[in-house]
């Protein structure tokens, strides 16, 4: 390979990715004129309205991405630390000198503009784990190194949290895939998604049914898991019929008075303690790892009815009873989502036109050229047109994870296995919650909602993967 | 660690497959659905929004206080409108072309596509007219509403106002959306869910002109609203009128509670004004010139002001030193002019007499008792103890608690304790001679009219009081709340008959300071006040009657006014006689109340 080659930007930019990007900022912009039209001002270049304005932010960001593409790729690794140490000082100052804005306080205001810190926290946050995990002697079995990637999320989970912006919050839970791609252990991946999985069961499932699951998955975990088969057996019995006894110990006395936490912890209690039993005979380290993933998942389901009724707000407690068919007001709480379902399914196959769509307009109206921009999509350009735009998401992502898997730096894989979390994250949840397959937590459609400063984190945060990616020539093993 | 990059496919199948779920899920919206598209077709839904009548209001003998009168809002859509005579629209609702414009910008400013509200709260007889013309108005339609009607034009701190939602209400609460009304003050605000009932909404298909269609789905999802609920308030209006009446030109406020069940028969507060001035269109206007005007109106002085209570006081004063035996009801003590000022009167020779000359010293020595008991050596350490364990009595008489009565703003009041002085003046840096002013119901401590009353019912209980309360019923069924229970104090009725006994002779025997307040055929038992204050005093009464088995307990205080007995006390007379004979026979006194005008100097 020769040298001019290898140093020429331009050659090595993967130009794929960029198209992919502009195609979608371009129908985005479209799509939020169609959403904001507004008939005294019909140019789509009129400042005054979201459109106009729209497009400055693209140039903006354009001019940004450019930039990000000048910056030597050195400089994202080596002030990795720097730019988190920054990121953590935007969210802690937002808390002190920033607005309110839909009851959360997690915006700056700078005369008429607006900036979400947090949109750039992410970025920081991807850099610094890249890092961080990118050291030759990092290891998921180190204690220490397992402490300090906890701090990494902990610190602005805990500083978004209390800005009131929980839909931010739970996107740092996405960085599993980045965990799990470098070695974290599966158990704790599965773990986790088992968790998530139980976290909406036990809000909608009847308890005696959750305890027959969380049995048969203890079951089938541990099939998988020991490979001492003489044990199995005596495992399943003795759950099996602990976990009846307890269940005709709440059915048939008055002994415990709160159901959830009877099951559970005597279900639980038994397990632990036979594993404990196992553990002392046999020092199996899986079993210890299973101990501590049943008890994870005991505390988890225990804590479902606190977290949802302590931690979330009320907004979103309704939404997800929404989501989860709880209650079925159609003019309640469930209003955004029944009217986003209904512009995006009278779109039909091939939609209404460009500028004909009338539920997004007439009705369904609060977050429409932000968070609910897909609707207008979907009711507008039809099946073929959500399709497309679905399509070219799922074919940017997985794109991304090829480049991912084509780095010979770490720094950099690591990085476009975080780019790769963040947009799939923000892509699942923005369109599962239009068409009701997920909660309504107000967070963007990555380059399609209106916006300045989601716009530009998004395009930062992937224009510095292409920047590593375009330098992956010049880094040697 | 290339053995993890395996793992890559791992996370590309669940990425994948959470995109073909979302795939399969827009398939069926879009393609297999039809029931979501039902609303296609240019077709869309409108969302009227049916409103409850709100609650009626009435007074413990069911005269009706409030009531609704039917309003109607002129609703737009802006990208509806056609071309039509904009003359004729403005003749059918008087208004001129130049607002007819200035209110279209409005609404197309606020959405070329929602509903807002282009004129408000049209009557009945404009609406007769517009309805004839109004399927010419493209984009035009009425929203019925109800506004509220106070039918006796008094009362207005106890039945409040409702007024449009402000933001921040609304951001808090997904019950409203802008433009609602709401209890702004008084019973309207603190009752507001009972009131409200419940909205609800009709759906129908408009098509892109914003013509109706027809219901969607047949008004499925229709919901009806629910009417909100009639209360019954414990009030007396006619003796609220009386009230009121003898109040004017004055300012202050009457309290009046029925002592046996701690139901509020009358809360006047004076100035005052006709409540019917913040309904409709002129609301904003006569509101800013209330609120701006001198002598506060709209402030509810009956629950919201205090003031230091003065003599009334040294009735609670007597019983926490009576209960924690510091002195006996016999005890006797100097008129030692040295140490507080006094005013001649024989010798105060029981707790009873204390009361009824209200002789200061008396008092000065009783509290010394109270608060200075030698638990220690030093007065400081010793009257820190003391005064917190008179704080924690006095407490229970009432005092420094914000009474639940059901109406906004009451305020709590401020019985100072040991951390107030230490705040003060410095941790034993102060003693009893330093707040031995407590001891005549001045200095530091605050009382507002309505813990003044409720402690006048507690004295006609001899010992008891039901917290006082202003609603009696709810559509037809006898109110019965936390807060109207019953409250028993932790004194022993000996020392409050010792206390009836020291009222009784205020009124009804000769140096009584009030004799105003007597009565031919009724016995009432008062104690009169003179609160010091900056500018001239503020004259107070407590009074019950009659003096066993009370039927009302009352505090009167008018500001600015002097000496208790010279006004309080006729005004609290002229009360009681009014409530228990429903007439009162003393007109040349009444005329002389009613004309005097006592303006506030302050």
């Amino acid at each position: 390979m020769n040298r001019s080659k290898r140093g020429n930007i331009l050659v090595n930019i993967d130009w794929i990715t960029v198209a992919i990007y502009l195609i979608l900022v371009f129908l985005g912009w479209i799509n939020i004129y169609s959403a904001t039209y507004n008939e005294s001002h019909i140019s789509i270049f009129d400042i005054s309205q979201k459109y106009g304005k729209q497009l400055i932010w693209i140039g903006a960001a354009i001019i940004i991405a450019v930039f990000t593409l000048i910056i030597d790729s050195k400089f994202y690794s080596s002030f990795a630390y720097v730019l988190y140490g920054i990121g953590i000082l935007l969210l802690l100052s937002v808390l002190f000198f920033g607005i309110e804005v839909n009851a959360s306080k997690s915006w700056f205001q700078i005369g008429d503009f607006r900036i979400q810190p947090v949109e750039f926290t992410k970025i920081s946050v991807c850099l610094a784990l890249a890092r961080l995990l990118s050291d030759e002697n990092f290891s998921f079995n180190k204690f220490s190194d397992v402490i300090r990637t906890a701090i990494i999320f902990a610190l602005p989970i805990i500083l978004i949290f209390l800005q009131n912006d929980t839909g931010s919050a739970l996107m740092f839970f996405s960085f599993i895939f980045v965990l799990f791609r470098q070695g974290m252990n599966k158990v704790v991946f599965i773990t986790s998604f088992a968790l998530v999985v139980f976290f909406i069961l036990a809000l909608i499932i009847d308890l005696e049914i959750l305890l027959i699951i969380s049995l048969a998955l203890n079951i089938i975990g541990f099939t998988i898991l020991n490979k001492y088969s003489s044990q199995k057996r005596i495992v399943f019995y003795t759950s099996l019929v602990l976990a009846i006894i307890s269940y005709v110990l709440y059915k048939y006395t008055n002994i415990f008075v709160d159901k959830t936490l009877t099951l559970v912890l005597i279900n639980t209690a038994a397990i632990a303690l036979l594993m404990l039993v196992l553990f002392i005979i046999k020092k199996n380290k899986t079993i210890i790892l299973f101990l501590t993933t049943i008890i994870g998942i005991t505390i988890f389901v225990l804590s479902v009815d606190f977290v949802f009724n302590n931690i979330l707000q009320p907004h979103q407690q309704n939404r997800i009873n929404d989501l989860l068919g709880i209650s079925s007001d159609p003019l309640g709480a469930g209003y955004n989502v029944n009217q986003s379902k209904i512009a995006i399914g009278s779109g039909g196959l091939s939609g209404k036109g460009f500028l004909k769509g009338t539920q997004t307009k007439y009705n369904f109206v609060p977050e429409q050229s932000t968070d609910f921009i897909f609707c207008t999509i979907g009711e507008e350009w039809g099946f073929l047109g959500s399709s497309l735009v679905l399509f070219l998401f799922c074919f940017l992502i997985l794109r991304l994870i090829f480049l991912a898997e084509r780095q010979r730096s770490v720094f950099s894989r690591i990085y476009g296995y975080g780019v790769v979390s963040i947009l799939f994250f923000h892509v699942a949840i923005n369109m599962g919650m239009t068409i009701g397959l997920a909660p309504v937590i107000g967070i963007p459609l990555p380059f399609f909602s209106y916006g300045g400063s989601s716009l530009w984190a998004f395009t930062i945060l992937l224009f510095i993967f292409i920047k590593l990616d375009s330098d992956r020539l010049q880094i040697f093993r | 660690m290339s053995n993890w990059s395996n793992r890559k496919y791992i996370i590309g199948a669940i990425i994948l497959i959470v995109f073909i779920t979302i795939f399969i899920k827009l398939f069926y919206l879009q393609i297999f659905d039809e029931t979501l598209k039902q609303s296609s077709d240019n077709n869309s839904q409108r969302h009227v929004t049916v409103y409850p009548g709100r609650g009626l209001i009435y007074d413990r003998n069911s005269v009706l206080l409030v009531c609704n009168e039917a309003a109607y809002d002129l609703m737009l859509v802006p990208r509806n409108m056609d071309e039509f005579d904009t003359l004729s629209l403005c003749n059918d609702i008087d208004i001129s072309i130049e607002e007819f414009y200035e209110k279209l910008e409005k609404c197309r400013k606020y959405s070329m596509y929602r509903p807002s509200i282009f004129h408000k709260q049209i009557n009945s007889s404009q609406y007769a007219v517009l309805q004839e013309h109004l399927y010419k108005y493209h984009g035009f339609f009425v929203q019925a509403r109800s506004l509220r009607k106070y039918n006796e034009g008094i009362a207005a701190h106890i039945l409040g106002d409702i007024g449009e939602i402000d933001i921040k209400t609304l951001e808090n609460d997904s019950y409203y959306s802008g433009g609602d009304y709401i209890g702004k003050s008084g019973v309207e605000k603190s009752y507001e869910e009972l009131l409200r009932g419940s909205k609800g909404v009709e759906i129908f298909l408009v098509d892109v002109r914003g013509n109706i269609q027809g219901s969607y789905h047949n008004g499925k999802y229709d919901k009806p609203a629910t009417p909100g609920k009639d209360i019954h308030l414990t009030i007396d209006i006619e003796l609220q009128r009386y009230g009121e009446l003898l109040m004017k030109n004055k300012v202050g406020s009457i309290v009046a509670i029925e002592p046996k069940s701690g139901e509020i028969l009358a809360l006047v507060s004076s100035p005052s004004y006709d409540p019917q001035l913040l309904v409709g269109r002129k609301r904003g206007h006569n509101y800013d010139s209330l609120l701006n005007s001198p002598a506060k109106p709209l402030i509810n002085r009956a629950v919201s002001s205090t003031y230091p209570p003065g003599s009334i006081f040294k009735i609670a004063i007597a019983l926490v030193a009576l209960q924690e035996g510091v002195i006996k009801t016999t005890s006797y003590f100097p008129c030692d002019v040295s140490k507080v000022a006094c005013h001649g009167h024989p010798p105060a020779n029981s707790v009873a007499r204390g009361i009824q000359y209200s002789c200061n010293p008396y008092f000065y020595f009783v509290f010394k008792n109270t608060i200075q008991r030698g638990f220690e050596k030093s007065i400081f350490k010793d009257s820190r103890i003391g005064l917190d364990l008179w704080k924690e009595k006095i407490m229970t008489l009432g005092f420094n608690q914000a009474l639940d009565i059901g109406l906004p703003g009451v305020n709590k009041g401020l019985i100072p304790g040991s951390d107030f002085y230490d705040k003060w003046y410095g941790k034993h840096r102060w003693a009893f001679s330093t707040i031995y002013s407590l001891s005549i119901g001045q200095g530091e401590v605050l009382v507002s009219p309505l813990q003044m009353a409720n402690f006048c019912a507690i004295l006609a209980n001899r010992g008891f009081y039901h917290n006082p309360h202003i609603l009696k019923k709810i559509d037809n069924e006898e109110y019965v709340g936390e807060n109207t229970k019953k409250i028993f104090t932790p004194f022993a009725r000996e020392y409050f008959e010792e206390a009836v006994k020291g009222m009784d002779y205020v009124v009804n025997e000769e140096y009584g300071t009030g004799y105003y307040a007597r009565l031919q055929d009724i016995r009432v038992c008062g104690k009169t006040g003179t609160a010091q204050n900056r500018g001239k005093d503020h004259s107070v009464f407590i009074a019950f009657a009659p003096k066993d088995q009370p039927k009302i307990a009352l505090a009167v205080y008018v500001e600015n006014a002097g000496f208790g007995g010279t006004w309080a006390a006729p005004i609290a007379r002229l009360m009681i006689e009014k409530h228990i004979r429903g007439y009162t026979n003393d007109s040349i006194l009444e005329k002389r109340i009613i004309e005097t005008e006592i303006l506030s100097n302050e």
